[in-house]
């Protein structure tokens, strides 16, 4: 079985195949069969290596499962090979990409239903599973990049979906650019990586490293790379603008790539080589740092926004920022129990928000909902449940993750546990904003929107009600000792961590300590959604209008802290300057200035000579004669 | 055979050089200042029949008669050449009635 886990990348790459070619010839029922169910099939094989590397790990083994597809290219003493590693750490991403995607291609049969792209966006939702299996199988880092870049790639199609719309082609350009950056970090990691271990295989790498003094400078280079990669592709300061503007493409693009599962590949990455990181603590610090500061900053944007996906966008940003956090501060656990939890609450709420989209016919403005929780009682009590996930109110599965994180934080620097109460406080206001302005109070959209209100298809509640679920008991399979839990994910995943245990910092908190921070928490975020049922639902506050003019901090968050205008004055125009300079001076004056010169040269020079051309015959001769004279002249006196 | 090379050795050499100078000048003259085709190409005739004279002369007094299967190469081109330009000159006359060499400057670029 263990040999055929290379069969979980190819069979969506067949359903890619298949679904690319055909289009829109087949009838759509095929399409969604053959789309759902490559990945529902890969989802299977998942679970069976799942289940296998759980029996490994029970039974004391680490539970690595190697495979050697065949050498892809040897280069001096650069050897690199096609291989694939399964080991705790990748088996549940698996089951995250897998089993999240499966629903929501689910979901996607109903919600793009009546889209004239719909096999196209069959193709690309799995080859998209395709490339993030790739990205998490791969054995060697260049394996994880062909991934890496796919998913990219996937990302610019899905976001530019609706490409007939120039705001959504450009917001998929921006995702690609800003993803560019983000990947020339992760290609000149690999080169020093190369350069240092003489290996891209995770295996040589991390054993060469584990006997490298801590703080030095090579790994330091090397870990601020893969940072930066990170930084790209999980929508860190300073590259997280794409992320907000990827909401372009279809909701459960959104919910699939850019809440779920792509943007936690620089998670991934970070867990993944987690013994370089924990070697170079600046590293460490400069991460937390950057995590935090995201985390409060888009949380801080998150509150005044009124697009029902920027909000779950910001969001998005803000738990990633919680997730580096937990890198950060050593938390590498914590932060990957944070991705699996996300991923079930934020697909959760994205699609939520589809199917509340759906059922307003494309409306996005939460200023034209509210009351549709009579309506729509599945999508309500679904997303009821992801906004008390995700706001970290116990028992549910955000409380559990958020609250590692947050532990660690605190065990590292209080100060930083206190920046990341406050945007969990963040977090919860603006979650809880969300659910009462769209589903509490009255309904404010038109008489037209009002009549066709209806609650989604089975194929859009089923998943919502299976991610529901797993919000609610996805916290407890890591509960804390200090709540009488044994840490399941963490002794399950031990292996990947092994190497770098010895310096890493263990959680060493008293249990009294840690009750008092989850009370925290936990009763801050229930005052916040107090606080916000106060202000949307009892006095029925509506956020204002965009011609409105607001003031001091509300504008601030409302215009997105000006970030996008400030990498337009920093970066967009003084390259649009330095571009039109160039075509100017450069281009226009320098290259076509000599090329048309030597033009303008041959054409004066030939009106010059012509002259000579007269076509008076007489003047021919008579230069004919002088030239003969000439040379005779010549011939008689050079002798 | 030998009679005429006595005859032509008759003359000095100097005196065919000098001649022969004289008809070709008159020829490039004739060529350079006469507007008439049909001019043009007497005056061409004459410097070639000046070289042809001359050639004979050299080939006399040297007693090599290569010079003199040159004049015949010479006369069998001069005739060659004189039909081509009656043919150019009558076509001319056809299309600008003249034989002007001036109506010919219309061809220039």
């Amino acid at each position: 079985m263990s040999e055929l886990i290379w069969l979980i990348p190819l069979i969506p790459f067949i359903g890619f195949v298949i679904n690319g070619l055909m289009g829109n010839r087949v009838p759509k029922a095929l399409t969604a069969i053959v789309g759902c169910g490559a990945v529902l099939a890969s989802f299977v094989l998942s679970l069976f290596v799942y289940f296998e590397i759980a029996a490994a790990r029970e039974a004391g083994a680490s539970g690595e499962i190697y495979v050697h597809l065949f050498d892809w290219f040897t280069v001096g003493k650069l050897h690199v090979a096609l291989s694939f590693l399964a080991d705790p750490l990748s088996a549940i991403m698996l089951l995250i990409i897998t089993g999240v995607g499966f629903l929501i291609h689910l979901y996607s049969c109903s919600y793009m239903a009546s889209d004239a792209g719909f096999g196209k966006f069959f193709a690309y939702l799995n080859l998209f599973i395709f490339f993030m299996t790739i990205l998490v199988l791969g054995s060697n880092y260049l394996v994880m990049f062909i991934g890496w870049e796919g998913v990219g790639l996937c990302s610019y199609l899905l976001i530019g979906f609706w490409f007939k719309n120039a705001s959504y082609a450009s917001a998929a350009k921006k995702a690609f650019v800003m993803n560019r950056i983000g990947d020339l970090g992760f290609l000149i990691a690999m080169f020093f990586i190369l350069e240092t271990f003489g290996s891209l295989e995770y295996g040589t790498v991390f054993a060469a490293a584990a006997s490298m003094p801590v703080g030095s400078s090579m790994l330091l280079i090397i870990t601020l790379l893969l940072f930066v990669a990170a930084t790209g592709k999980s929508a860190q300061i300073p590259l997280f603008t794409w992320l907000p503007d990827a909401m372009a493409g279809p909701t459960p693009v959104s919910a699939l790539i850019h809440a779920a599962t792509m943007v936690t590949a620089g998670i991934y990455m970070v867990v993944r080589s987690n013994i370089l990181f924990t070697l170079s603590p600046v590293t460490m610090e400069i991460m937390a740092v950057v995590g935090l500061a995201t985390a409060l900053l888009a949380a801080f944007i998150a509150i005044t926004q009124t697009d029902i996906k920027k909000v779950l966008a910001y969001s998005t940003v803000s738990q990633l920022g919680y997730m580096f956090l937990g890198l950060g501060v050593g938390a590498f656990t914590g932060a990957f129990f944070h991705v699996l939890t996300h991923a079930f609450f934020k697909a959760l709420l994205f699609l939520g928000a589809g199917s509340v989209i759906h059922a307003m016919h494309d409306e996005q403005d939460m200023r034209q909902m509210g009351g549709l929780r009579k309506a729509l009682p599945v999508t309500f009590i679904t997303m009821f449940i992801g906004t008390i996930a995700i706001s970290g109110i116990p028992p549910f599965a955000g409380f559990f993750s958020k609250d590692e994180i947050l532990a660690h934080a605190f065990q590292h620097q209080p100060v930083l546990w206190a920046i990341g109460f406050l945007t969990a406080l963040c977090t919860a206001f603006y979650m809880f904003r969300l659910l009462y302005l769209t589903f509490f109070g009255k309904f404010r959209g038109t008489e037209e929107q009002k009549k066709h209100l209806h609650e989604s298809p089975w194929q859009m509640t089923v998943p919502l009600v299976v991610l529901a679920v797993l919000s609610v008991i996805g916290g407890f399979i890591n509960i804390p000792e200090a709540l009488g839990g044994h840490h399941s994910l963490a002794a399950f995943l031990a292996p990947i961590f092994e190497a770098g245990s010895a310096h890493a910092e263990t959680l060493s908190l008293s249990h009294s300590t840690e009750y008092l921070l989850m009370g925290v928490s936990a009763g801050g975020a229930l005052i916040m959604a107090v606080v916000a049922y106060n202000r949307y639902v009892r006095k029925e506050t509506l956020p204002t209008a965009d011609t409105q003019a607001s003031k001091g901090l509300h504008k601030l968050s409302f215009r997105k802290l000006y970030v996008d205008e400030f990498y337009d004055a920093l970066v967009v125009q003084p390259l649009n300057r330095l571009s039109v300079g160039f075509y100017k001076y450069v281009d226009r004056s320098g290259i076509d200035g000599f090329v048309n010169g030597v033009g303008n040269f041959f054409v004066g020079a030939g009106k010059g000579v012509r002259q000579w051309q007269s076509g008076h015959v007489g003047f021919y001769i008579m230069m004919m004669v002088i030239s003969v004279i000439a040379i005779l002249l010549y011939a008689v006196f050079s002798i | 055979m030998e009679n005429i090379v006595t005859q032509i050795q008759g003359v000095p050499l100097n005196h065919y050089i000098i001649f022969c100078s004289i008809i070709f000048a008159i020829g490039v003259t004739g060529v350079l200042i006469r507007r008439n085709v049909i001019i043009i190409m007497m005056s061409i005739e004459l410097m070639l029949n000046a070289v042809n004279l001359l050639l004979a002369a050299f080939s006399a007094y040297r007693g090599d008669p290569t010079g003199q299967v040159f004049v015949f190469f010479i006369m069998a081109l001069a005739a060659a050449e004189v039909a081509v330009g009656l043919a150019i000159i009558i076509m001319v006359y056809r299309n600008t009635k003249s034989v002007d060499i001036e109506s010919l400057s219309k061809l220039r670029w």
